[in-house]
């Protein structure tokens, strides 16, 4: 039986934990706020990119496009680009994302194709260091940026492309969190290379070409080239802002949680603690009573 | 309205501007050009330089690094990879850019044809503004 100070100890060390786990609730919350709006206000651009790029692939020739469209004919090598946060403490957010990445990477290894991977952001390293450590060839981390710009995407992207154009693999594919809702986030696995461009061109063209037909300033081809490129990085982007956003609503309801288990632990230690007292007072009675009896 | 068109300079950020425009000078890769509302649909690259936008009554000049328009007779869309309101731009933020674009043309591939276009038009059109900004 612990004595009343030891419990008393516990109760107060429990309340600083749970002021702690509060306030990184909120500074989550605050963040995510942040992050959905960085998220949205990013989305007309990759909208419009999508919108240009199914349209163009689909009047260009399949056959003679770019490798980044149509692949380099082989899927040997896979590369994977694992997007994780800098820091933990957000539920199982980053480690979601790190077993879809290694459940992809286990199967492709299986198959006997060669992987290489590449981590943004330091947890997912962390996380797959265990066992695919062989496999990691690149590693980017994000550590101290406060607000994720455009440049930071494109830094990724342009590894990504020179490692590309050096014929260092065949298929990329992003790993980050979906953001679907402050309680739901999807990880997800997104081919980028060769890039998929959206189903059901066929009805898009018809429309495109009924109502409009673009000229083209300079040829098709060299905007098509100019557009793939400069879509990895968009695509990247996207992953890094959904990834942002998702950390901090898994945080968020990660915290949000330990908060309450605390309050939870809190009252069941301060039960304990009362009874005690009450025990040690009855105990004291007993004992006055009969030294009382006993003259 | 007859003579205005839906302008939007969308950067992978934000949206940067939008609004009704009357008139878009832009820096294609092929050559200058002129939208004027009602033109018809055209997707060109940008090459680096000054944009001039009549947007909703007032002129606006946009220095765009990189990008492509997407022009519709009533529509047109600027995705910029990055852009700078020209009222914001000063002395020392073109010199900045003018250094990037030399230190990207050093390194530049040789070969590389389209990379080299490009730096050099980026350098030509900021030693132009750092030029005007000077006197």
């Amino acid at each position: 039986m612990p004595s009343l100070k030891d419990l008393r100890n516990r109760i107060s060390s429990v309340k600083a934990t749970r002021k702690i786990t509060k306030a990184m609730q909120m500074v989550a919350a605050a963040k995510l706020r942040r992050a959905q709006e960085a998220a949205q206000a990013a989305r007309p651009y990759a909208e419009r990119m999508d919108a240009v790029l199914s349209n163009l692939a689909s009047r260009t020739n399949k056959e003679g496009a770019s490798p980044l469209l149509a692949g380099t004919g082989k899927d040997d090598v896979h590369l994977l680009v694992v997007m994780t946060a800098e820091r933990g403490l957000c539920g199982g957010f980053n480690g979601n994302i790190a077993k879809l990445a290694r459940a992809d990477a286990q199967k492709l290894l299986a198959a006997g194709k060669t992987v290489k991977i590449m981590t943004v952001g330091r947890k997912g390293a962390d996380n797959l260091r265990r066992d695919l450590n062989r496999n990691i060839v690149e590693r980017t981390d994000f550590r101290g940026i406060k607000q994720l710009f455009y440049t930071h995407a494109e830094s990724v992207a342009d590894k990504l492309l020179s490692m590309f154009d050096n014929g260092d693999f065949d298929v990329a594919t992003l790993y980050f969190s979906e953001f679907k809702s402050v309680i739901a986030q999807k990880p997800t696995a997104l081919q980028i290379i060769p890039a998929k461009v959206a189903e059901g061109t066929g009805e898009e063209v018809k429309t495109a070409g009924g109502e409009a037909i673009y000229e083209y300033e300079p040829d098709e081809e060299t905007i098509l080239r100019y557009l793939l490129r400069r879509n990895i990085g968009t695509q990247i982007f996207r992953g890094l802002l959904e990834n942002s956003a998702s950390e901090q609503g898994a945080r968020m309801s990660a915290m949000d949680s330990a908060t309450r288990n605390a309050g939870d632990m809190i009252n069941k230690l301060t039960v304990k603690y009362n009874r005690q007292r009450q025990a040690n007072i009855t105990k004291e009675l007993i004992e006055i009573i009969s030294g009382a009896e006993a003259l | 309205m007859a003579d205005t068109f839906t302008f939007e300079l969308v950067s992978p950020e934000r949206i940067l501007k939008s609004g009704e425009a009357t008139e878009v000078i832009v820096p294609g890769t092929a050559g200058d050009f002129t939208v004027l509302p009602g033109h018809s649909p055209v997707l060109s690259t940008l090459r680096p330089g000054v944009m001039d936008v009549t947007l909703d009554g007032a002129k606006t000049r946009i220095y765009v690094k990189s990008g492509l328009i997407e022009v519709d007779p009533k529509r047109v869309t600027v995705l910029a990879q990055t852009a700078y309101d020209m009222a914001e731009m000063d002395a020392s933020r073109i010199a900045d850019e003018l250094k990037t674009a030399q230190d990207e043309r050093a390194a530049a591939d040789e070969s590389d044809d389209e990379l080299i276009a490009h730096t050099e038009a980026a350098i030509d059109a900021l030693t132009r503004l750092g030029g005007k900004m000077d006197r």
